[in-house]
């Protein structure tokens, strides 16, 4: 299945419990998710083929999840910006710091993700949460929703974006996106 | 600091909703309810009860008009600004292709008034298939299916007819959780030439 990997090996929150929307510079670790049976996608994310990956797996200095839905109007309405920012993403002059962008279904089914994808002819992978488990573990977000993930010396994760909403513009968002990697540097 | 152990396993699937921001803070938290409330009056390989309903686009809409011409899947929901309900109908918006490859043609039913179903599908843009009202005779449609709760709202059901007016498919949710598109596109694969 190109491009859509259902959730499977899932995550556990310590404590368990409903929590907030996941807050800028707080630190993920450990989250695991079935590898994706597409060369192409392990390619992207810089995987191997091992059964599953973490965060720690992908090869990338930040990574932007955005969480989305199938049902979701404004999903729906902006997935071709979103497919633009990819677009962007992929013809930056530098590859410096290297930037990757997936999707998290929440809620939705292989079906739907993988419905969702050719409908808007999505090119970057995207995972399906259908039991919610991601989504609740990122503290129940509204959709559409991005979270930005940037890598530290530790070779931990932080969050340096979490927030509501679309994006303005691809440009904009990308220059958001660097000026907070960079720790406004 | 947020923790999370990788688990080798699998996990029990969870319920959960998400809402989208296209509904903001207008939508209703009715919180967790009764799974299902109803006995069903119905089952597949009955004629589908007949009925006519107001659509919010004007007129009256039943399943005779497409008898002999399409398929009909039947979407009721229990109420309009409720979270689940508010991020079912907009899937199916954009699965019109899925509907029209396999002749259908949607229904989708509520026991809200009209001008209640007009200004919330508004939200969710324009609708492609029939909006109906089974407001008055309070739910009478979906008691006729036996899918009336005892509050007062519908449960979360598909109910799949061919053309010569057969049901073919019903499935009631857990009204907690909306029902998989993938399931639907499958049992209209069933009945579709």
């Amino acid at each position: 299945m190109k491009w859509i990997i259902p959730v499977v090996l899932l995550v556990m929150v310590l404590p368990a419990m409903a929590m907030d929307p996941v807050q800028t510079g707080e630190k993920l670790l450990g989250v695991s998710l079935e590898t994706p049976e597409s060369r192409e996608t392990q390619a992207y994310l810089g995987l191997s083929a091992k059964p599953a990956f973490t965060m720690d797996d992908i090869d990338a200095d930040v990574v932007i999840v955005e969480i989305f839905s199938m049902y979701c109007p404004h999903c729906q309405r902006e997935a071709p910006m979103i497919n633009q920012f990819h677009d962007l993403l992929l013809t930056r002059k530098t590859s410096k710091p290297s930037i990757k962008l997936m999707g998290i279904g929440a809620g939705n089914s292989s079906f739907e993700v993988d419905y969702f994808r050719k409908t808007y002819k999505v090119a970057f992978p995207l995972f399906a949460d259908g039991d919610f488990v991601v989504h609740k573990a990122l503290g129940e977000v509204r959709t559409p929703y991005f979270i930005a993930l940037s890598r530290e010396p530790d070779r931990s994760w932080k969050v340096v974006l979490s927030r509501p909403g679309g994006i303005e513009s691809p440009e904009a968002f990308l220059s958001t996106i660097l000026e907070l990697a960079r720790g406004g540097k | 600091m947020r923790f999370f152990i990788v688990l080798l396993l699998l996990l029990a699937p969870a319920s959960g909703h998400c809402l989208s921001s296209a509904f903001e803070s207008s939508v209703f938290d009715p919180g967790h309810l009764t799974p299902r409330d109803s006995v069903l009056k119905v089952k597949v390989g009955d004629p589908v009860p007949d009925f006519m309903l107001p659509a919010i686009s004007g007129g009256q809409v039943g399943p005779s008009q497409f008898r002999g011409k399409k398929n009909l899947v039947i979407s009721f929901i229990p109420a309009a600004w409720t979270p689940v309900c508010s991020d079912q109908w907009p899937g199916y918006n954009i699965a019109r292709p899925l509907f029209d490859a396999h002749d259908a043609v949607l229904f989708g039913i509520s026991v809200d008034s009209r001008a209640t179903l007009y200004s919330w599908t508004r939200a969710m843009k324009d609708l492609w298939f029939p909006v109906l009202s089974d407001f008055w005779p309070h739910g009478q449609v979906a008691q006729s299916f036996g899918v009336l709760r005892s509050d007062g709202m519908a449960e979360r059901a598909i109910i799949i007819v061919d053309k010569r007016g057969i049901i073919r498919f019903l499935h009631v949710s857990d009204i907690n959780v909306r029902p998989e598109l993938g399931m639907i596109i499958q049992a209209l694969d069933a009945i579709t030439p």
